[in-house]
């Protein structure tokens, strides 16, 4: 797998989310700008993941999380999550982020409490597991820039879908 | 004068803005009616001091300047970074190795400055916590 410096991987991050804030001149539409430009990255990186994670298919959504944060987070982030608090039915969980390469440096200023600074990774979540017929919501529950313990990533499944031949034979 | 020692730090910045400014002596923040006229003085020699500075960056190639001027019991220390940053330290005789030290952890500080995305370079440093950390390193660098 090729590697970039995380500071410039970091920085670049960080001067993104600053033009946003600049041009979008509102923090609910830089979060939603941020996590559609998370969901358009995703949808592509889920097939970079499958060639080259070399994993077997999922069965459930428990196996799925799983493999978001130990697989995913360690290919693409280098550092890994946790999967917890999970809701009697197994549809909501949580992914805790240990230690968060973007938010390295970062002191959000005064006014930007709304910020969800790495909604982007929502969006990526989102859009990845979409490509795989698993819909989800996806929201920054916790943040530790916004003063919170840890980083909460709050996951929702909507739906599973099985795998359906997007034809029919008499077509 | 304000009874007690003298410990101010400031970092200015192109053009010779003021980007940030600190009272690093222990009672700081208790003292309430501060010496105004101490205060003026303080600056007014921190700022005469920066024409030393100006002149003393060519002389080295070290960031660190030592002490660059004096006036009566006020000395002044001076750390300049590659982008031309300046760090003042007004002191009434503190020991230069001590100093050394103190510039060298406030520089890790400030670079942690810098690299946030949302910091303008050459404007206010507002922070609160950047304030907090300068003053612990004052803490323990100068025993302030």
């Amino acid at each position: 797998m090729e590697t970039i410096n995380s500071e410039i991987f970091t920085l670049m991050y960080g001067s993104i989310v600053r033009q946003l804030i600049t041009d979008l001149e509102d923090i609910t539409e830089v979060n939603k700008q941020l996590d559609t430009m998370g969901y358009n990255i995703g949808v592509r990186l889920i097939d970079e993941f499958l060639a080259k994670s070399r994993t077997a298919a999922c069965t459930d959504f428990r196996d799925s999380t799983e493999k978001v944060a130990k697989v995913g987070f360690r290919m693409f982030l280098n550092t890994t999550a946790n999967v917890t608090n999970w809701n009697p039915e197994g549809t909501e969980c949580s992914l805790v982020l240990e230690d968060n390469p973007l938010t390295d440096f970062v002191e959000l200023p005064e006014g930007c409490s709304k910020l969800k600074y790495c909604n982007v990774l929502c969006g990526v979540i989102r859009g990845a597991l979409e490509m795989v017929n698993v819909q989800v919501e996806c929201d920054f529950a916790k943040d530790t820039l916004r003063g919170d313990e840890l980083n909460e990533i709050r996951l929702k499944l909507i739906s599973e879908g099985t795998e359906a031949y997007p034809f029919k034979d008499d077509d | 004068m304000a009874a007690g020692s003298v410990l101010t730090f400031v970092i200015v910045g192109r053009d010779d803005h003021p980007i940030f400014e600190a009272d690093l002596t222990s009672k700081a923040s208790e003292v309430v009616n501060r010496d105004d006229r101490a205060q003026y003085l303080h600056q007014f020699v921190l700022h005469a001091a920066l024409d030393a500075v100006d002149e003393q960056i060519w002389t080295t190639t070290n960031m660190h300047l030592a002490q660059v001027d004096n006036f009566n019991q006020l000395r002044v220390s001076a750390y300049v970074t590659a982008a031309q940053m300046k760090f003042l330290l007004l002191h009434d005789g503190k020991s230069e190795d001590a100093i050394k030290a103190f510039f060298k952890d406030v520089y890790e500080v400030y670079l942690k400055v810098m690299m946030n995305p949302f910091f303008t370079p050459n404007t206010q440093i507002t922070s609160p916590s950047v304030h907090q950390r300068i003053r612990a390193i004052a803490k323990t660098q100068l025993k302030a």
